[in-house]
């Protein structure tokens, strides 16, 4: 965009470059913002039909879809409280700092091939080192406040994010090492095809450990079962007790960015970001290099792609958080470090030995090196086969696996 | 070393967008590293101190050494301060610890400081060519060579009238160190934080010792348990 304003439209250098800058920014930001809005009602909805209520109805026509609008007006216009004995700078710090470092994960984050605020060689590095920055908002804020159950929160969450971390970072490496780069676009670029291609089904260990990152991941944004920060029966709202108004409000957009953002990592890390489980798009022609809208077209498609996907994922959170009882925090510590972790790294050193093995494929002599299927799985005699196609992972899998890790964690 | 730098950035475009963020994210630094010095609040000191680490990674960032800023960001802010805070948080008796520093520790940090600065300043000045770096280096960085030379196999050619053989067999051998010493201070950690084992016999078995016959855990559990079951008592 920043060559298409100098060159077409003949902008100085500098006044293109800060355009696209503060475009890219704001496109961000409405990711996240109407993300929200979005899933905020969305997991009213979930939440009171799996409690068997109807959520939400009536503001905005049929199903109250402009509830969480009604809810963002509120919280404008609530008054702006503050203890009295809290640490006033950092108390109106931190949700800024929450909120900064979500966002800023998003900036490495690939929506499509193209469509990347800043394509980063150590990209995935990255994502995962700034989404480790919003334990700090959280910490401050309930450093700040000056109140016990926000104090116990932060103390809480920061124990838990600093033990997550490890295994995350082990499951994270895994399709690095597949991949042979920390590049986002090209951890997604080389799972491209059919969907036999995503590292979520290049082998059985592949498979385990994306569970196990959907395990950290959860953790590692605090949603339940993990949300010990702000265990509501115990702490009356853990790190957020004090806050209120339009601060309140900007933990959520952090929460629920960084939820969208761990389920966009998992979708361009094991399935295949934008690439479809059909390659549509190669099936009737357009592919690369066709031509400047044919590209931009099927990247539009590929950003659906991950839009989809990385809903499927903050979806699936909220089933989970909806569904299962909240872990204590020494179960919580159990689960990471007697289970996660050990876990993560047995199949990471299992998924390197089945590279070493059979390099590149579910079974040996079916399937051939991922790029070598991507150019000829038109013509191939076993690309194309149906039965070669793993089962897609039903949602019912799902919550069986979920709930397995944590009865056994229950002593 | 920052001043350095920046004199000799400044005159090298008029209006240089390079210079400028990199005046922004310098500036930012240093004024949050003196605010360290002056707050007295241990949280707001690691909260400036945050600024400043997220400034110079977004110094890195900006040289186009991603890899490097990652690791600051991952390593300082979110690990070693969050750590710090925590520790903070674990061991405060009153709400907001405050730090009075005495005068002499004044003056010890200064000279400390002072030294510190003087060595980098005549580093910085040593350097001859402080130009921006080119930007095809900018534009490709890669962290595959750091990676492979850290497994032992550089990747880039040696800098001419350095042997080959001298840089050939790349960081494995500092790398194996660092790993075995990191390793050694993790079982030392484990070694001196393990439970006690109890040398004190314990309160309940004196207890009971002193009211009774001994009764042993195992012989109260089953007791209990065959009282549960119907007809399991005696």
């Amino acid at each position: 965009m920043a060559d298409f304003l100098i060159n077409t439209v003949g902008l100085p250098e500098w006044l293109a470059w800060t355009i696209t800058a503060f475009v890219a920014a704001a496109l961000i930001l409405n990711v996240i913002a109407g993300g929200a809005l979005v899933f905020i009602w969305a997991e009213r909805k979930i939440a009171a039909r799996i409690q068997d209520r109807l959520g939400p109805t009536r503001t905005g026509g049929r199903f109250g879809w402009l509830q969480s609008l009604a809810d963002g007006i509120k919280l404008l216009a609530k008054e702006d409280l503050m203890p009295e004995g809290a640490d006033g700078m950092l108390f109106r710090l931190a949700p800024y700092i929450s909120f900064c470092a979500s966002f800023c994960a998003f900036i490495a984050l690939p929506f499509a091939f193209d469509f990347v605020g800043q394509r980063l060689n150590v990209g995935v590095f990255f994502v995962v080192a700034v989404l480790g920055l919003e334990v700090f908002g959280v910490i401050l804020a309930g450093y700040a406040s000056a109140s016990k159950w926000s104090l116990f929160g932060a103390m809480r969450e920061a124990a838990q994010v600093v033990s997550y971390e490890v295994p995350l970072g082990m499951c994270v490496v895994v399709p690095v090492m597949l991949a042979g780069s920390m590049d986002l676009v090209t951890i997604a670029e080389k799972q491209a095809g059919w969907m036999t291609n995503w590292y979520l089904f290049h082998d059985p260990f592949t498979f385990v450990i994306f569970w196990v990152y959907v395990t950290c991941a959860v953790a590692s944004v605090n949603r339940a079962p993990f949300d010990l920060a702000e265990a509501e029966s115990e702490l009356v709202a853990g790190f957020h007790t004090e806050y209120s108004g339009l601060r309140w409000s900007f933990f959520f957009m952090a929460e629920y960015g960084s939820m969208f953002l761990v389920s966009a990592l998992a979708a361009v890390l094991f399935m295949g970001g934008w690439n479809g489980p059909i390659p549509v798009a190669t099936l009737v022609g357009l592919s690369e290099g066709t031509g400047d809208t044919a590209n931009y077209f099927v990247r539009l498609i590929g950003c659906g792609n991950l839009l989809l996907k990385a809903t499927l994922g903050v979806l699936l959170m909220m089933w989970v958080r909806w569904t299962l009882p909240r872990l204590r925090i020494d179960q919580v510590m159990t689960t990471c470090l007697k289970y996660c972790t050990p876990i993560a790294a047995a199949m990471f050193a299992g998924a390197m030995l089945w590279q070493l093995a059979f390099p590149g494929g579910v079974v040996r002599g079916l399937s051939r090196p991922a790029g070598e299927i991507r150019e000829g799985w038109l013509e191939g005699p076993g690309g194309l086969s149906p039965g070669r196609r793993e089962p897609v992972p039903h949602v019912g899998a799902v919550g069986a696996m979920e709930s397995q890790e944590v009865v056994q964690v229950v002593p | 070393m920052m001043t350095t730098v920046l004199a000799s950035v400044v005159p090298v475009a008029a209006v240089n967008w390079h210079s400028v963020l990199f005046l922004l994210f310098a500036a930012v630094a240093c004024a949050c590293a003196v605010a360290v010095v002056l707050a007295d609040n241990v949280v707001r000191m690691a909260f400036y101190l945050v600024l400043s680490l997220a400034s110079t990674a977004g110094l890195f960032f900006l040289a186009g050494a991603e890899f490097v800023g990652a690791m600051q960001l991952m390593i300082y802010v979110g690990g070693t301060l969050v750590l710090l805070v925590f520790g903070v948080m674990l061991t405060a008796q009153a709400p907001f610890v405050a730090i009075k520093t005495s005068p002499s520790d004044r003056v010890l940090a200064g000279m400390v400081g002072a030294a510190l600065l003087a060595v980098l300043l005549q580093a910085a000045f040593r350097v001859e060519p402080w130009r921006r770096p080119a930007t095809a280096a900018v534009a490709a960085p890669a962290a595959t060579p750091i990676g492979m030379a850290l497994l032992g196999v550089r990747a880039d050619e040696p800098a001419a009238g350095v042997p080959a053989a001298a840089v050939r067999s790349g960081y494995l051998l500092p790398f194996e160190i660092v790993s075995i010493h990191l390793l050694v201070v993790l079982v030392g950690a484990a070694y001196l934080a393990r439970a006690k084992r109890r040398r004190t016999p314990r309160a309940i078995d004196v207890a009971a010792s002193s009211v009774g016959p001994v009764v042993t855990a195992r012989q109260a559990a089953r007791s209990s348990a065959s009282a549960l079951v119907p007809g399991g008592g005696r």
